[in-house]
């Protein structure tokens, strides 16, 4: 495989290794039944954030994928479907999707209309770049606060300089790809605020200005020991943090290394 | 490595299903021989884009040889010249300087074009979803040596359970036959404990979805399983045979 990819025999010449991230942690909050937020809604697999912490390995996503649908899903969700039929549900001539489709047809042409230079994929890039260089493995007060400022000019840049070409009656996968940036631009900023927020290193999460004198994770239980909800409040307003503390009744915490 | 080429493409351009599609030339340079075949074709767009013209629309997701989109026939074979790849894990160092590539989508009835190299393969959803899984509840997990599995019938298993369902069998067969497809996916659940209640009614099933979604008949020419980039065998679509057989004799 590795040969494949990089053209290299690893039996002659050495592999060539490069730290990159695996995974982003965390995701949609849902209950013990995964539910989310809104009512009805299950989110199941890696999408939620409901069975790893700070860190995901290798073939989690395929363990958390099999024990939500196995084991979990098949037991909650009829806790919700139990009432649902005594429930009138709405028809599409109901107001709500009246409203909804009006929404999505303003956010598209929002974006056709902008009529700039650039194509979402140099976009993207960009946004890739900021959360690369400065959101990354690494990541300090000051890159932090500075991915922030770069975001703004990304989401300014996307606003002003965007270029869709083709149209939107059609299938269009410039669009595709402007709406799906679009949400990532609300994500990126979602995850500098929280990396700024967790003043500690854990986990995937590490802040250079907290670690040992072996360059070890230095955590901070005593302040941190929660996990951080963020709640949408609108793509300009600063999300607001619910924390749900970590309490351990069976098992003490401790630290993970290889070293010892 | 660092090493760049020009190459001449030929893809081809469809506006939508009904609409009728043509070959078009386009040349591209300084294409790094490391990329690849999908990163080549994100070139292509980007300068499609600067010029203002509409991208090629190719389907594509993880980029890993994984999910099965990336559906290009290249020069004659699906997923390009190598064996047992996907598109996506195609790179342009298996292309020469000032090649020809020709680009062109999977031509089968069963999986009409959706616009230029994008087609629609629901078909092989609906196939999946007339008896590609397991419908009772199993119970919770046996103890190990419980329920004894042997080698040879785990690795045969992986095997067909490698299918991707990419469609590639679909677009080398001459027939358009989807049976490496539906074989690998029965045979994956037939050898297996899990798989046995609802085997004889998966067989029949999956088979009479197959035929009334417009697929062609097995001739065992083998093309599909010479093109599959998860090399899945042949010796599927002889098991495939035997249970559907098997099943109808118990009817």
């Amino acid at each position: 495989m590795y040969q494949m990819i990089s053209d290299d025999n690893p039996y002659e010449t050495p592999m060539m290794i490069f730290p990159a991230s695996h995974y982003t942690m965390g995701g949609i909050w849902v209950d013990y039944e995964l539910q989310t937020s809104i009512k009805g809604l299950f989110a199941i697999g890696e999408c939620n954030f409901s069975d790893h912490g700070a860190n995901r390995l290798g073939a989690s996503a395929l363990m958390q994928g099999l024990a939500d649908g196995y084991f979990v899903l098949p037991y909650t969700m009829q806790n919700y479907l139990s009432d649902q039929i005594k429930v009138q549900h709405p028809g599409i001539d109901a107001p709500e999707f009246d409203k909804a489709e009006a929404d999505v047809r303003a956010r598209i042409e929002k974006l056709m209309n902008i009529k700039g230079t650039k194509s979402p994929d140099e976009i993207h890039k960009r946004l890739g770049h900021v959360m690369w260089n400065l959101v990354g493995m690494g990541r300090t007060l000051q890159s932090l606060v500075k991915a922030l400022d770069e975001l703004e000019d990304v989401k300014k840049e996307f606003y002003t300089d965007l270029r869709i070409v083709g149209s939107a009656d059609d299938l269009n996968t410039e669009l595709e790809k402007a709406l799906r940036l679009e949400d990532f631009l609300v994500m990126a900023k979602m995850m500098a605020i929280d990396a700024l927020h967790r003043n500690e290193s854990c986990g995937a999460h590490f802040r250079e200005e907290y670690q040992t004198a072996d360059g070890e994770a230095a955590r901070n239980d005593k302040d941190y020991m929660y996990v951080s909800c963020w709640k949408y409040t609108g793509d300009n307003e600063k999300p607001v943090l619910l924390k749900e503390p970590l309490k351990y009744e069976a098992i003490k915490v401790q630290t993970r290394n290889y070293k010892s | 490595m660092g090493t760049t080429i020009s190459v001449n493409l030929k893809i081809w351009r469809q506006r939508g299903p009904k609409e009728k599609g043509q070959f078009v030339n386009y040349h591209l340079d300084n294409v790094s021989t490391g990329s690849s075949f999908l990163e080549m074709l994100d070139m292509l767009n980007q300068q499609l884009v600067e010029q203002g013209e509409e991208p090629v629309v190719f389907d594509n997701d993880c980029r890993e040889g994984i999910c099965g989109m990336c559906s290009l026939y290249i020069n004659g074979h699906p997923h390009g010249p190598v064996q047992g790849i996907t598109t996506c894990q195609l790179h342009m160092r298996k292309f020469n300087d000032g090649d020809t590539i020709t680009i062109e989508p999977w031509r089968s009835a069963a999986f009409p074009v959706i616009r230029d190299l994008m087609v629609d393969r629901n078909a092989f959803d609906k196939i999946q979803q007339a008896g590609g899984y397991v419908s009772f509840n199993c119970g919770g997990a046996q103890d190990a040596n419980n329920l004894p599995i042997s080698k040879e019938v785990a690795d045969v298993a992986m095997d067909s359970a490698t299918c991707i369902g990419c469609g590639a069998c679909v677009a080398a067969c001459k027939n358009g036959s989807a049976m490496l497809f539906v074989s690998a996916k029965v045979s994956q659940f037939a050898l297996l404990p899990q798989g046995q209640v609802e085997r004889a009614r998966r067989a029949r099933a999956m088979v009479r979805r197959m035929d009334e979604l417009g697929f062609g008949n097995c001739t065992n020419t083998g093309a599909c399983a010479a093109e599959c980039p998860k090399n899945v065998p042949l010796s599927n679509i002889a098991r495939l045979n035997r249970e559907f057989i098997k099943a109808k004799i118990a009817d």
